[in-house]
């Protein structure tokens, strides 16, 4: 039985299948809407987190399979006072499989250590989310037709994003990409992402302070946020703000080909006129959030179709 | 040097840094034992300068040598049978300690989990780097050196 605790649990050949399969998925939605039946995902959501809970509900729930679980600590035993191990065995009883998320970090990690049921890591703080790292690979793959060669812009809060350092270890394990990394000085890539990631497998990356400087070399340009709590000072902040806000006059130095990948809630930092860019695709991205999830249930479950 | 009786069954620590054989003796649980144990404080040692030295009557098994590899890996153990040196055991970084350090960061799981291992697995030896099992967060205390 296996768990997906963290994106790079799976080698690169797993990978390049389960994405094989999510692509089958998105091509033949039919051949797989009964495939589930009669199984059942529970979903352990210690806190609120809407998308990545209904992406998971709705792919076991395309797959003909059920869903139940709870979406706050508050409405489950965890309340009472339920150790994590405790709660997996019981729910082990009830489930097939169970996407787990959790505000501590290694909680599902715990959890898949007591369980007889497989367990996914649906995010634990600010630790891993290795299925939103799915997500971006199937995105960009799906788009771009590869994973490697490629120029991945990286744009916005890279030092808190851990969606960022996720897809970024992720990457690395591919030939001949290059990151660029925009960001703010006080918000680059931790040292450990520069030293033991990039530099340590030898991958090309630099570092800019403006948008606009790095979109015209970019094949995809992963928008994240810019939180004003972040800046040191009120006078940074206000300095370079708009640094990190895409919109239609900075598209226009992007190629005619590069895709706009978000993992969302989008704010302010990519304007709503951007959206109707065909270039937009973080809204697509939520489309193969689901498609990808369905693959890993059916990996996880070694159901065969 | 200063002469302590020599040992029947036991193990010697040699080349503790000197001042750190009463944490390790804390370390290794030896109070906790019901055996002789010797306790030399800034022996003179060519190599060192000064050095503490531990000595245990007591079977081998009863230490545990990867917390000592994790405190020092420089420590030499040396195994006595009947009052001679029947081996050296040479110490090398633990791949993996239990219940040693807790885990610092206040958003990990063992801060809330009850019964929960402290796990912290070797991610670097060259740079002598553990990481918590669960978090992976970084150990940042000080190790006996």
């Amino acid at each position: 039985m296996r768990h997906l605790m963290s994106p790079l649990d799976f080698s690169v050949e797993e990978l390049d299948k389960l994405l094989d399969l999510a692509g089958d998925i998105e091509r033949n939605p039919d051949k797989y809407a009964h495939v589930c039946e009669g199984k059942r995902l529970a979903t352990l959501f210690y806190e609120p987190s809407t998308r990545t809970r209904l992406s998971f509900e709705a792919a076991m729930m395309n797959l003909g399979g059920k869903v139940l679980g709870f979406s706050t600590a508050d409405s489950s035993s965890a309340a009472k006072g339920e150790s994590v191990a405790d709660t997996i065995r019981v729910t082990s009883c009830y489930a097939d499989i169970c996407a787990m998320r959790h505000p501590k970090e290694g909680a599902p990690l715990v959890a898949s250590m007591s369980s007889t049921i497989p367990v996914i890591n649906a995010g634990d703080g600010g630790h891993q989310h290795p299925t939103q790292t799915l997500t971006d690979l199937l995105t960009i793959r799906s788009l771009k037709g590869r994973l490697d060669n490629l120029t991945i812009g990286l744009c916005g809060d890279l030092k808190f994003g851990r969606t960022v350092h996720s897809l970024i270890e992720a990457l690395v394990r591919y030939d001949n990409v290059k990151f660029v990394l925009i960001s703010p000085e006080e918000l680059r890539v931790p040292s450990y992402i520069r030293e033991d990631v990039l530099e340590r497998n030898h991958v090309a990356y630099q570092e800019e302070e403006r948008l606009e400087d790095a979109i015209p070399d970019l094949d995809i340009l992963y928008m994240t946020r810019v939180q004003k709590e972040r800046f040191f000072n009120e006078e940074d902040y206000v300095r370079m703000k708009d640094f990190y806000i895409l919109d239609k006059q900075k598209m226009e130095l992007a190629k005619e080909d590069m895709y706009i990948l978000h993992p969302l809630p989008r704010v302010n930092e990519i304007s709503v006129e951007v959206d109707s860019d065909p270039r937009a695709a973080y809204f697509r991205q939520a489309q193969y959030g689901v498609y990808v999830r369905m693959a890993l249930i059916l990996t996880l479950l070694e159901v065969e179709v | 040097m200063l002469n302590v009786g020599a040992l029947r069954e036991g193990y010697v620590l040699d080349h503790i840094k000197a001042g750190k054989a009463m944490t390790i003796y804390h370390d290794l649980k030896l109070d906790k034992l019901d055996c002789t144990v010797a306790i030399i404080k800034n022996a003179r040692s060519n190599k060192m300068g000064v050095k503490d030295i531990i000595k245990v009557e007591c079977p081998i098994e009863d230490l545990d040598l990867d917390i000592l590899g994790f405190i020092d890996h420089n420590i030499t153990v040396n195994i006595i049978k009947d009052e001679q040196i029947v081996a050296k055991k040479q110490l090398k970084l633990p791949k993996q300690i239990t219940n040693v350090i807790k885990c610092k960061n206040p958003r990990c799981i063992t801060s809330i989990e009850q019964g929960l291992d402290h796990v912290f697995i070797l991610a670097d030896e060259e740079k002598e780097i553990y990481r918590c099992k669960y978090c992976e967060e970084k150990y940042r205390g000080k190790r006996n050196k």
